[in-house]
């Protein structure tokens, strides 16, 4: 017989949030990641370069 | 002509020697000293380790570069430092150990008017019995170790392909390793590619930390603006874990593997047991235990370095509570306040003290993440103290202007969660800056807006982009010198 696991409670794995269906297909949209591409690589070099002196 | 000398060819070494070099000129000498052949570009190693990348696309060979840059490049390890000299040599100088063929087991003293530390850790593997390579786990802490996990984990891959239920146990080898960035990208990485092979059903995936909280990072965690809330990175942490169908365990400190079996105690003082077919432990650093001895030959260890190996600089080393710790104990110039033409840079210089905050089990056992100094700290620094000693050659400068505080430096981690251009995923973090200041950001200890935390296909590619810029920096290809570091 197949064991159901009813209880979504009580283990670590089960408190922190998880993706919808629609946050998975934003990390994965080639148009929008490629945005965040530029995006998150102007926020970094601006931090980079303040940071090195 | 001024000598200048570097000790260790890793990612803070090696931008100290480029721009040493290229600011001095053929002027003045720069020595490298370091036992391996080859750079190798760390962070890349973990794609080596689930056989995405080979050992040649994150490394390459020392001695080519260094001929072309016109470094004199020495491959033998330092054993000792005199910084006064000796009878014999007036200034201060190294003795070294060569550890190629044609000169192996040799030893020369190589003087010098200016000396950078940069040997990076002591990978601490016999802190712990049947930890590491030799032992029953493997490491991605080196391009070699990677090849060899990736030879590892092919094992249990085919072991699953014939129905074999496996356990793998991925995160920190040591009640005090840090690193675990590199660990928790490991587990990630080996659960995408048992997900991609469709054996995820077959595979049991725990991350084993000694952080109080998982996202702790070594760093005390931080917070950062997700979803219209400010989080902690413990919840962004977790989210992914659970997201990939990694069970963990934390708070624990590993002191004992034996074959399939990791003996671990809990902060609670616990001692348990973990059961596994592959295990990825990062072992504890140490300092590369180089001695030291004044010009009458007495030994002055202490005065350079502290009882961890590592090397004192101009850090407030006072002891004092977690709740007084400040910005203002960490180093700026990495210069050893005994001897001022002695500099540390990356791992090897001494952090003041931890930046997660100290814990102890019941049972004396100290548990809780070394300060992590690897990847951009180590470039930024090695650059500055560079920078500085090259001030100080041509105009005499002995105020240094180039500082490099790790209380004011931001930086950024990508961590690989799968690899590949169309799905592949990375978790792209910054902080802002690395060790908390408390006095200037007094709700979030950081810079709230410069915090980042986003996990998706853009985050894989900035960091394949990295890997290829960093490689590109550190063959020095054209215009290296305008890439950050």
């Amino acid at each position: 017989m197949k064991t159901i696991d009813k209880v979504h409670n009580y283990k670590d794995e089960y408190y922190p949030p998880i993706p919808t269906r629609g946050t998975k297909f934003w990390r994965s949209c080639f148009i929008y990641q490629f945005y965040k591409f530029f995006k998150l690589n102007y926020k970094i070099m601006i931090m980079v370069v303040k940071g090195h002196s | 002509m001024a000598k200048v000398v570097v000790l260790g060819a890793g990612i803070s070494g090696h931008t100290a020697v480029a721009f040493l070099k290229k600011k001095l000129g053929k002027k003045h000498e720069v020595v490298m000293i370091s036992p391996n052949s080859y750079y190798q570009w760390v962070p890349s190693n973990i794609w080596v380790g689930i056989g995405r990348m080979t050992v040649d696309q994150v490394r390459f060979r020392l001695d080519k570069i260094y001929k072309k840059w016109d470094i004199v490049y020495k491959q033998a390890k330092a054993i000792s430092i005199n910084p006064e000299g000796d009878k014999e040599i007036q200034k201060g100088f190294v003795t070294i150990e060569y550890v190629a063929q044609e000169k192996l087991g040799q030893t020369e003293k190589v003087d010098f008017d200016y000396l950078v530390n940069a040997t990076g850790p002591k990978l601490n593997f016999e802190a712990v019995e049947g930890l590491g390579p030799n032992g029953h786990t493997v490491s991605v802490c080196s391009y070699d170790h990677a090849a060899h996990a990736w030879k590892e984990l092919q094992k249990s891959i085919s072991e699953m392909e014939k129905g074999n239920h496996q356990t793998f146990l991925i995160g920190t080898g040591h009640p005090m390793a840090t690193c675990q960035g590199a660990a928790f990208e490991y587990a990630l990485n080996v659960a995408f590619e048992v997900k991609k092979r469709k054996l995820a059903h077959l595979a049991d995936i725990i991350w084993i930390t000694n952080e109080y909280e998982l996202g702790d990072f070594g760093m005390g965690g931080a917070f950062i603006k997700r979803g219209g809330y400010v989080t902690p990175t413990k919840v962004f942490a977790e989210s992914i874990l659970a997201e990939y169908g990694i069970r963990w365990i934390k708070r624990a400190g590993v002191n004992k593997i034996e074959k399939g079996l990791a003996h671990y105690e809990t902060l609670n003082g616990e001692y348990k047991t973990q059961e596994f077919d592959f295990a990825m432990l990062i072992p504890s650093f140490a300092g590369a235990g180089i001695k030291a001895f004044d010009k009458n030959n007495s030994n002055i260890t202490n005065t350079l370095f502290k009882p961890s190996g590592f090397m004192t600089v101009d850090a407030d080393y006072s002891q004092k509570p977690f709740e007084q710790w400040k910005a203002s104990d960490w180093p700026e110039t990495y210069q050893n306040p005994t001897y001022n033409n002695i500099f540390a840079a990356g791992i090897a210089f001494a952090p003041p003290h931890s930046i997660s905050k100290p814990m102890t089990t019941p049972n004396g056992t100290a548990m809780f993440p070394a300060p992590p100094r690897t990847g951009m700290p180590s470039g930024v620094i090695g650059k500055v103290i560079a920078l500085n000693i090259v001030e100080n050659i041509k105009y005499g400068t002995t105020d240094y202007t180039h500082k490099a505080s790790m209380a004011r430096m931001a930086a950024a981690c990508i961590v690989s969660a799968g690899y590949g251009v169309r799905h592949g995923k990375a978790a792209t973090m910054t902080v802002s800056p690395i060790v908390p200041d408390w006095d200037k950001y007094p709700e979030w200890g950081r810079d709230i807006n410069a915090t980042v935390g986003e996990v998706g296909l853009a985050g894989h590619w900035i960091k394949l982009f990295l890997h290829y810029m960093f490689m590109h920096k550190a063959k020095g290809y054209p215009f290296w010198w305008l890439l950050p570091e």
